[in-house]
């Protein structure tokens, strides 16, 4: 298991853990193209390190630690379901 | 050598459009939170759900309560600003009990814009669900290298 034997890979997955972002903020300020960097998150997203999503038309990239891939993985499920029924309740009315 | 850095899941985070107005967008939110949530996410164990319950005000009871009248606690509002911010704090822990000392915390934030209200989500503070894992590894005083050896085993399992 070398997804972090690398030191760039290793930068970039320390800066996700810092905060989820883009790959150009993950790239931004590295001495590696913008390819190289998404070279190096699709090494650490197979490995289970990172895992992406889309927001809009962009990509966010954020880490799940250990044991809590699940819980979130709920969470997440969760949260779109009940807030896609939030919304249609909303826009159906009927307050009272 | 002793250069803790807490591993930090990122924030469960949405946003909506909603063809509704403000206020009414915000009362959808609380009052009717029996409604909308998902029937079969309660921990009523057997008896039915028959109410979700925030109480509008800051420290106020975040609860469902059953068909038997049953309270079930969730959490409690942190900060109550009709229409426009609504802050509560959800404290079941990652085995759906209630604890008191457990917070994780849960914003949502509604904005006006046109004949829609844009509604932010953020359900953060995730990291505390897994709590006992980081400090395990933190302790034993090798920061990254033993934190990161926790995802390493986690992918790989």
């Amino acid at each position: 298991m070398d997804a972090l034997g690398d030191p760039t890979r290793r930068a970039i997955f320390e800066r996700i853990a810092g905060k989820p972002m883009t790959v150009g903020e993950a790239a931004a300020g590295l001495p590696v193209s913008r390819p190289a960097v998404s070279q190096h998150l699709k090494v650490l997203k197979d490995a289970g390190l990172v895992s992406d999503r889309a927001e809009g038309t962009r990509r966010i990239y954020s880490i799940d630690p250990a044991g809590l891939g699940p819980l979130r993985a709920w969470l997440d499920q969760h949260w779109d379901k009940a807030l896609s029924a939030f919304q249609a309740a909303a826009e159906e009315g009927d307050t009272e | 050598m002793t250069a803790h850095q807490t591993v930090k899941p990122a924030p469960i985070r949405r946003r909506l459009e909603v063809k509704a107005p403000l206020e009414r967008t915000f009362d959808t939110f609380v009052k009717r939170m029996h409604d909308w949530w998902p029937k079969e996410h309660s921990l009523i164990d057997g008896d039915s759900r028959k109410d979700v319950i925030i109480e509008p005000r800051p420290r106020g009871r975040w609860f469902e309560v059953t068909e038997k009248g049953k309270e079930i606690d969730w959490g409690h509002v942190r900060s109550w600003e009709r229409p426009n911010r609504l802050l509560l704090v959800w404290q079941l822990t990652m085995e759906f009990k209630f604890d008191p000392d457990f917070e994780t915390e849960v914003e949502v934030k509604f904005t006006p814009d046109g004949d829609v209200t844009i509604v932010e989500f953020e359900h953060r503070d995730l990291e505390r669900f897994g709590d006992k894992a980081v400090e395990t590894a933190a302790m034993m005083d090798d920061g990254w290298g033993q934190i990161l050896g926790e995802f390493v085993k986690s992918a790989e399992a």
